[in-house]
Formats: C-alpha cells, structure tokens, sequence
C-alpha cells in the first residue's frame, strides 16, 4: 500500500498516449505537475494511475499558423513570455504573473485549462481574444471555443479520455493588457484578473474576466462600448469609466479569503478603466500606459 | 541511528596552535567576536544537503499521523478504531486511553490534553494517533477511525469570554491618576490584530525510537528540548532520565516550537509498537499544528498636555488565547508591562487579558506580546502628536524614556552607562535614535518604473496611476530573556584538547539552532575568550544541561553568557596546566539578574531584564484606487548593546522587519466560527522578495552593563516597530485612519463605495 506503486504510462508521442489513454481510462495526465502533485501531495487525490505529457513533443512547440498561433498544451509559461510577448501580448502578461519562476518553468497553459480554476491567469486573455481549445481523444479531434469550454468552478467540456492538444491563439491586431490584483506583489492567487484586447482591424474590443465568478468570464456588454475609433481626440475618461462600470457588472464575485465581492466589483472597475485607457493610448501614439 | 553531525568550523589559515593561554576579551581573532565567519551550517543549507527533521529516517519505522477534530467545540460520545486496526499494515491506534502517565501537558500549565478526553476545544484538537507503514496508509487509517462527536456551538468572541470571566490571566497596571490630569489634547481609538502564524517553512517533524533502557529517544525540531522533556517524560509515564533528546535540523522557529506538537505522539507510538515512529506534518496540519500570535483587540485613550508631554494613558487590551494556555499568561504580562511603549508618562490604567476562546490556541510568537500593543501605542503617539500639531518625531523625543526613567509598572531604565549624560540630562538612548533616524534622508526612490517596482508588481495594476507616496515611523520596546521571577538560566560545557596536535575547543550546549547564526556565535565566543582556531559543536541534546529557549531574543545573552563563562573557567585553569597532560573541561550555568513578578493589582514591579529599543521608518507607495501598496523603503536605527556578528545581526533585522511588513499588510490566519479559512501558503502570505524592500540600518551600540560583552537581545525587536511604521506611511500616502492590520485592500478601498 505504499504511494509510489500506482503505474505511471510515459508514452512518447501523441498517438500513444491517446490509445495508453484509451485503454486506461482510470490514468490521471500530467504535465508541469504544478496543479496535480499539490492535490496528490495534500492527498485530495489518489491517481490510480499516471499519465505522464512531458514526452510528448507536439504538445511541446507553439506554430505560426498565418493570423493565429497554435500554441501546444504542454507550452511552459516561461516560453510564452519569453517568445510570444510580440505577437501575443496579452497572454504573454498573464504567463509572466504565473507563480514564481519554478512554477513558470513547468507550469503549461493545457494544464491550468484542465484545471479550469475560476483563478486561472491564463483564460482571461484566451477569452478577450476568442481562442480555440483543441481536444483530442482516440475517437478524434475537436475544437472548443473557450468561451463554452468551462461549465463552472474547476468544471470543464473535458471528458475522460481527452487531451488537450493546443491552443489557437489570433495575433493581436491592436494593443493588449492583461492586470492581475493579488495582496501581494508576486506569487500570489488573483484576487480578480482582466484582459483587454482592441482589435484595430476589425474595430472590435475583447475582454477576459478571472477570479470574479464560478467560471472565467466574458464581459459582452462592456465590449460593445461605442469608442471612436480612428478618432484619436475623442478618447475620454467618462469612456474609461463607463468601460469600467460594464466590467464590473459582468462580474459575479463571492466573498472569500481572497477578497471581498465588493472589493473585487471595485478593482475591476478600476482595472478596466486603466486598461482601456492604456490599450487606447498605445494604438494612438500615447506611451503604452 | 540518525546522530545529528557535529558542526565543525575550522577558518582557513590555522596557525601553530597554542597549547598555553593566548585568548581573551580585546585580542581581535579571526572568526571571533564582532567577525561573521562563515556559518557552520551554511553550505549544507544552501546545497540542500543540510538534514531537517523532515529529512530523517530510521531503518524499519512507522509513519504518524494525527486525526484531528474537525470541529471547534464538541462532545466526544465514542471512537471506535476497529476498521483502522483492521487495515493490513496498521501498527496502532491510540487515544487518550492510552496515553501512560499524565493526560496533560503545557508550558505554563498542563492544560493542553496529549490526546483528546471527552471533548474538543479547538479545530484541530489531536484525537488519536496512528502508527502504519507508510505515511498515506496512516492518513487513511485515520479517515477510517469512527469518532462519535455531538457538536457544540463554539465559544469564538474574546470579548465574551471577558465578562464571563472565562480568561488565562488579566494583568492591570495602576499608575497615578489618570482621570485628575487636565490634558490639552485626547485622543480615543480602537485597534484590532489579526492572527499572524509564524508559518517556518519546516514542518513540524521528529523520530522517536525505542531506547535499550525501557525508555525512548527523540530526536525533534524544537526550540527547548528541555522544556519538551520535562512535559514529556510525566505524560509517558518514564521518568525524565529514561527519555533522551536530541535536536534535529530546524526550518525556522519564531515562537511555533516552544509548545510540544509531534513529541508526546510520536513517542508513545514508538512505545506501544516497539519500533521506530517518525511525524511530518504537511503544510495543512502545521498550520493547525503550532500556536499562534494572539489576536488582539485594543481601545487606548492618549492624552498629552500643551508641551507635549504625555499626561496619561488608559488600555483596555484583550488577546484572544484560545483553547488552552500555552504562554498566554506571560504574554498577557508582556501586553501590560510594555502597553505603552518606551514612553514616560506618570498617569496609566491598563487593564489586559488573555481570553479563553474555541479559537486556535494562541502563544509564543517572536515579539511576545510586545508586538500587538506596538501597533496600537505607536497608531496613538502619531494622532496625538497631529492632535498637537507637533512633528511625530518630535513628540516621541519629547516623552522619551531616559536611564533613570521609570516604565509603567515602576522598573528603572538602568541599562545604560550611568555616567552618560546628555547635555546635563540622563542619556535617552531613543532621543539619541530619534535624531539618527531623523538624520538619515527620507531616501529618493524613484516611483517605480519597471512594473516591479511598482504597487501590484508583475500583476501590472499600475504604471504610475494612482499611486501616492507615505513616510511613516514606529518604535518598538521589547523585553529580551524571560520576565517576572522566572528561573532563567543556560549551560554550557567546554572541553579543550589537543587533537592531532591541535588545539580542538568541544562545546556542549543544549540550545537550538533556530536559523539565527547561534551555532556560529558560540565558536566566536570560543574563539575569542579561548585564542583557539578550531572550535568544534556538539549535538545539541539532553546529555547537556538546559539551554533554555531559543525565543525572547535571549540565547546570545544566556547561551553565550554560559559559553563566555565557561571558557573563562577553561582558560584560567590553563594557566597552570599544559593541554598535553589531558584535556581541559568546565562547565558553567550562567544566570541573568533576577526580576520580580508584577503585582497582581497594580502591576508594578521590577519585571523585565532587558530592554530593547528599534525605530524604524517607511517609506510606502500606495496604489490608493485599487488599495495595493509597495514598501519601498525600510530605514531602520536598532541599539544592539554589541554587534557579535555584523552578517547575522542584519539578518534578524531584515528577517524581523519582514515578520512586520508581513503584519502589516498581508499576513493573517482567518478564522469563522472558530475554523481556520486559509490553512495553506496559496492563502497565508508571507511576504516575497518583491515585498520587501532594501534597508537602510543604523546600527547602535550602547552597551548594557549588565549582559556579557554588553550585548542587547536583537531578534525581536524589528518585528514590533516596522509593523506600526508601514501603516503610519499608508495612513500618510492614503489619509485614512486603518486601525486594524493586516491592511487588506478592501480597507483602503472601501470608502469609494460610500461615495454619492
Ligand atoms: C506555487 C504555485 C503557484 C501558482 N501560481 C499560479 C498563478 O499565479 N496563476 C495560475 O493560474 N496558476 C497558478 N498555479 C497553478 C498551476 O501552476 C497552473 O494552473 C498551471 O497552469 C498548471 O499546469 P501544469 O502543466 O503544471 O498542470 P498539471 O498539474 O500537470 O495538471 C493539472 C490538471 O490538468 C490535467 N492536464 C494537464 N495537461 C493536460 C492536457 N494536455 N490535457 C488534459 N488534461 C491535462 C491534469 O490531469 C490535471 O488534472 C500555481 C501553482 C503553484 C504550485
């Protein structure tokens, strides 16, 4: 009865992990880890069996794929800041707030995904850009958009037997901001989270919102605010604000030891109005703020 | 047998050793007093090859574990551990039926039950032990174990149990008359603490073993191993010789290993199965595991006349201890004795309890005591001194406590050359700190323009918007070593031999190695007092006479008073001797002075030993729309007495003030209805590198006449002022009054929604 009998499957490549998977539905995947081995370490879980992702080198490398990249699942954090900040700014600020180095050095977007933590730091960017989830199972592949991939707190459109194989991002085509709020200045759960992307080619603004619901949450509302775009003079801050207002109202927070709902309605507020005033600036010539 | 290493220094260049006295205090040494030789255990610690109590094994043992109450208040009407015995694999499952002498165990009073009896008090009471092969299969022995509990409504507001007189200790202090005093300015506010847990990052950890005699070794993470004796030893029904300790690698300490935890469970496993039984807690069960720092709520009213001189001060101080007693009594004494911190003033009612409660039990956390009251004096010293219009600084040099000065319960500042003066006045080592902190410029640190840098760090909240700069001081008053009449004493043994034709000084002690550079102090010592090179320690074990504790800032005084006096003895009798004939050996017990218990009515008496003063000033940017904040600066002034070792000495000043800034602004064990919220290092933070600033120290030595080289006790006393200091700076950046730490966002922002 110790802890280290439970059969732990390194396939070495996506074809037979899927069928290892197949034949092994009780195995748990693993990728950085940095999720599971607190729940297997606290015992909240005892895998019966593991499956190990780190092999797996096309779940390893991000692809240009023209208008969009198609990044891996098993992409660690650090690689994201450090090679895709130009083409996908707003994520790559997210993955820089990730945990502490350790935790960016495994941790991997398919497994915080997986995990579908309302926390998340990497959905909000996912869902102010609208990516896809790719998911594949021995019966095939399919693709997710993100906003329907979480049904609710750690609950996602995942079943026994997938994977998740990638991630299709669209480049940003406009300045992105991603703004986490933790009590504390690193390595630290959001408190609420918020992404903004303004898309200058299609005149369309995205948002992301974590940590403020049972679910990563987008805020369609506040979305569709009227900017005057391609008219630089008419940005004000009654336009932030307003922005601001919306987000908020899309939120759906709870009390807990992270937070306040009040509190968290109030930071995103705040948040929003900044990062559209940022996002705003920088498509205009301002300083990036 | 998992013998803990011997822990060698020998400085590289070892000249021909002496075999007559060459030492003594004023011959500067290599590696001696005032040098920072490199730790003893600093290359295994950052290798990672250093042995914490976590890490040890012994061939053949069983794991641990503790099934501990899930709820705050119950009646346990029957535990039936049948279906956990049945489990193929599991040695044993005691409870408190089994435990062999007696039922309870505490530092003060025996209070705490080893195992639970009829009923819980607290989430997380231990239950029953169980012993099995591996570590999971006695986690889930322990969910199998049926316990049958009829749940009460739990006891969780201090000020409740207060009237119902349910209380550890209630200490006042009656000075003067305060309500006669005609004062010029009164201010009136209530301050609320928040639970802070020392949170060392090595869980609580140990191996007992069968011992030949009939009795057990122990070999645990702890700050006082004689202290866990003497409560073990009844509670096993041996007696004391028969049980036999030694101190394992420790993860850091702050008050967390002064109560007993895995000692009395693992041994009486290890007894009951005739094998080896080794306890970790994880993270979750350390946080239930150790006491805590007690809440605390506070109503103070400061009243000054138009001088600005302080008139009179009235406290009403209620901390909440919890289930059982732990220190709460001593820290009771502490709250009152230094409730209103290194001030004169003539005219004093405090009135201070340690409440009983169904909350997690409260005791020794560095700064004793010291720290809630701190916050609240020092909240005070800055309105009143705005409510006089007068500098904060100013004010608090104005009311300074001086040599000569008496402190509320009617001990005298005597710690100071009394032949110092001041232009004609008594020297007030705070004036004199007061000046120098105001001397050094409030640093221009430029608003951050890296997101780092920043309030919200990488989170990238802010560029710049919304951020607002404060400055703000605190100053701390700590007592160091124990108070009130308490028999406070350390032994030390030292043994000078010829080795190969060197000369080897052995020293024996029984104090903890708690991550202070304790073990590095003794060898200076050595070093210095004896003209020796190669200084080799013992393991620090029961085998040794009583260390006391590594806590209340004291073992560099009384751990390195005992070393310093035995090496005196070796060296004089070496005077007359050759080493060649045989070694030489001594052994002193060294004593500080004696105190006096305060009054029970009045409070008055010569209670402390020594006092230590620290000033600290902070330099904070506050996000103030989103309620984030940035230290970015921590100028600290602190009277050490001596510095013994500069490197170590900045360590227990950044390590302290950290503790501080962590009060300040994030660290906070939650609790509803008793239960513990965040029992976890993803909700307990601590604060990071990105957290803490760079400081500025100014380090002052005026000696105390009465401790060996002058030394003052130097742990503590940052972690009571940087605390008030951070908050005086976000009052500062934000104009808002925040009398409760931590400082949590939602309190810097709350005043948005109150808005039309
Ligand atoms: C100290 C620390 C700090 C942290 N800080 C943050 C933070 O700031 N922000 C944040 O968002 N998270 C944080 N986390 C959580 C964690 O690091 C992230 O969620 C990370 O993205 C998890 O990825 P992983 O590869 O390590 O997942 P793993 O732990 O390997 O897996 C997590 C879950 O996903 C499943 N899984 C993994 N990959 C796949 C796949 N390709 N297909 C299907 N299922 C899969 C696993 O079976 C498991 O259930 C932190 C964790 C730690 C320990």
């Amino acid at each position: 009865m110790s802890q280290t009998t439970a059969p732990f499957h390194t396939p070495a490549d996506l074809a037979e992990a899927l069928r290892l998977l197949a034949a092994h539905p009780e195995a748990v995947p693993v990728a950085g880890g940095t999720d599971l081995m607190v729940a297997v370490n606290y015992r909240l879980t005892r895998p019966a069996a593991m499956l190990d992702l780190t092999r797996l080198a096309e779940l390893r490398e991000w692809t240009d794929e023209g208008d969009a990249i198609r990044i891996g699942s098993g992409v660690p954090y650090a690689r994201i800041t450090a090679e895709l900040a130009t083409v996908l700014p707003g994520l790559a600020a997210a993955a820089r707030t990730v945990g502490s180095p350790q935790i960016r050095n495994r941790g991997t977007l398919g497994g915080n995904l997986a995990t579908a933590s309302p926390a998340g730091d990497g959905h909000p960017p996912l869902l102010a850009t609208g990516a896809d989830i790719e998911i594949a199972s021995a019966r095939g592949t399919r693709t997710v958009p993100v906003e329907a991939f979480f049904t609710g707190p750690k609950r996602s459109v995942l079943q026994p037997g997938e994977l998740i194989t990638a991630v299709t991002v669209p480049k940003a085509a406009g300045p992105q901001q991603f703004l986490k709020v933790g009590t504390r200045n690193a390595m630290v759960i959001a408190v609420c989270s918020l992404a903004v992307a303004l898309d200058l080619d299609a005149r369309r603004l995205g948002t992301g919102i974590g940590s403020a619901g049972p679910t990563p949450l987008t805020a369609p509302d506040a979305n569709l605010i009227e900017l005057p775009w391609g008219r630089t003079g008419l940005f004000n801050d009654a336009l932030a604000e307003e922005f601001g207002r919306r987000v908020a109202a899309a939120a759906r927070p709870i009390d807990d030891v992270r937070g306040t709902a009040a509190y968290r309605r109030h930071a995103l507020a705040v948040c929003a109005a900044r990062a559209l005033r940022r996002v705003w600036t920088a498509a205009h010539g301002g300083s990036g703020r | 047998m998992p013998e803990p290493a011997a822990n060698t220094f020998a400085p590289p260049q070892t000249p021909t050793p002496p075999t007559r006295a060459a030492g003594g205090v004023g011959t500067p040494r290599p590696g001696g007093v005032g040098s920072s030789p490199t730790r003893p255990d600093a290359e295994a610690k950052v290798n990672g090859a250093f042995d914490y109590a976590s890490d040890l094994e012994f061939p053949g043992m069983l794991w641990g574990h503790t099934l501990r109450s899930p709820h705050p208040r119950a009646r346990i009407r029957a535990i039936d551990p049948a279906a956990a015995l049945a489990m193929p694999g599991v040695a044993a499952v005691l409870t408190a039926a089994d435990v062999p002498g007696k039922r309870h165990y505490g530092l003060i009073e025996a209070d705490q039950p080893v195992l639970a009896l009829d009923e819980v008090n607290y989430q997380g009471e231990p239950v029953a032990i169980i012993a099995a092969d591996t570590l999971d299969l006695a986690r889930l022995a322990a969910a199998a174990v049926a316990v049958d509990y009829e749940v009460l409504e739990p006891r969780c507001d201090p000020e409740a149990a207060v009237e119902a007189g349910d209380y550890f200790r209630y200490q006042p202090v009656r000075l003067g008359d305060p309500d006669a005093q005609q004062p010029a300015a009164v201010v009136t506010r209530e301050y609320v603490v928040g639970m802070q847990d020392q949170a060392p990052l090595g869980p609580e950890s140990g191996i007992a073993v069968p011992a030949l005699d009939g009795g057990v070794e122990l070999y645990v993470a702890t700050q006082w191993v004689h202290a866990d004796l003497e409560q073990l030893a009844p509670c096993l029904g041996l007696e004391p010789d028969r049980v036999h300790m030694a101190i394992a690698g420790i993860g850091g300490a702050f008050g967390a290993r002064e109560d007993l935890s895995v000692q009395v469970h693992m041994a009486m496993l290890a007894l009951a199965t005739g094998r080896a039984v080794k306890m970790m807690y994880d993270r979750a069960e350390s946080f239930v595991g150790h006491v805590h720092r007690h809440p605390a709520r506070m109503r103070y009213e400061h009243a000054a006349d138009a001088d600005g001189r302080l008139l009179y001060v009235k406290a009403r101080i209620v901390l909440d201890g919890g289930a059982y007693a732990s220190t709460t009594e001593a820290v009771v004494g502490n709250a009152a004795s230094l409730a209103v911190g290194p001030y004169e003033v003539e005219h004093v009612t405090v009135d201070a309890w340690g409440a009983r409660t169904n909350n997690p039990p409260c005791g020794a956390m560095r700064g004793f005591g010291g720290v809630q009251t701190c916050f609240a004096y020092e909240s005070q010293m800055d309105a009143l001194a705005e409510a006089l219009g007068l500098d904060p600084l100013e004010f608090r040099r104005r009311n300074a406590v001086a040599q000569g000065s008496k402190l509320i319960t009617g001990q005298v500042v005597d710690a100071y050359d009394p032949g110092r003066a001041d232009r004609g006045r008594p020297f007030s080592p705070l004036a004199d700190m007061l000046g120098r902190v105001k001397d050094i410029p409030v640093p221009a640190v430029p608003v951050g323009r890296d997101i780092v840098d920043l309030p919200g760090g990488t989170g990238n909240t802010t560029h710049g918007e919304g951020v607002r700069r404060g400055v703000g001081y605190g100053v701390g008053l700590k007592n160091v070593c124990y108070s009130e009449g308490f028999d406070d004493y350390s032994t030390a043994s030292v043994r000078l031999e010829l080795v190969d034709g060197a000369t080897v000084a052995y020293l024996h002690t029984a104090a903890a190695e708690v991550g202070q550079g304790h073990w590095s102090l003794q060898a200076q010592i050595a070093r210095t007092e004896l003209g020796v090179d190669r200084v080799e320690l013992l393991p620090n074990d029961t085998k040794a006479g009583s260390a006391g504790s590594s806590s209340a800032s004291r073992q560099s005084y009384m751990t390195g008073g005992a070393v310093k006096a035995a090496c005196e003895a070796v060296r004089e009798l070496w005077r007359d001797r050759d080493l060649a004939d045989g070694p030489i050996e001594a052994t002193r017990v060294f004593r500080h002075r004696a105190t006096k218990p305060m009054d029970p009515v009045t409070g008055q008496g010569e209670s402390h030993v020594q006092l230590a003063l620290c000033v600290h000033r902070a330099t904070v940017d506050v996000d103030v729309e989103l309620g984030l904040v940035k230290v970015v600066d921590l100028t600290c002034v602190q009277d050490v007495g001596k510095i013994m070792n500069p490197v170590a000495l900045e360590g227990q000043i950044h390590g302290g003030s950290a503790q501080g800034l962590g009060l300040a602004v994030m660290e906070e064990m939650i609790t509803r209805d008793g239960r513990v919220m965040n029992a976890s290092f993803t909700d307990y933070l601590i604060p990071t590198i990105l957290d803490m600033p760079r400081m500025r120290l100014r380090i002052v030595e005026n000696a105390d006449p009465e401790a060996p080289y002058g030394l003052r006790g130097a742990g503590e006393p940052p972690t009571l002022s940087s605390t008030p200091a951070i908050v005086a700076a976000i009052r500062d950046a934000t104009g808002l009054p925040l009398n409760q730490i931590p400082v949590r966002p939602e309190h810097l922002t709350a005043h948005f929604g109150r808005q039309p």
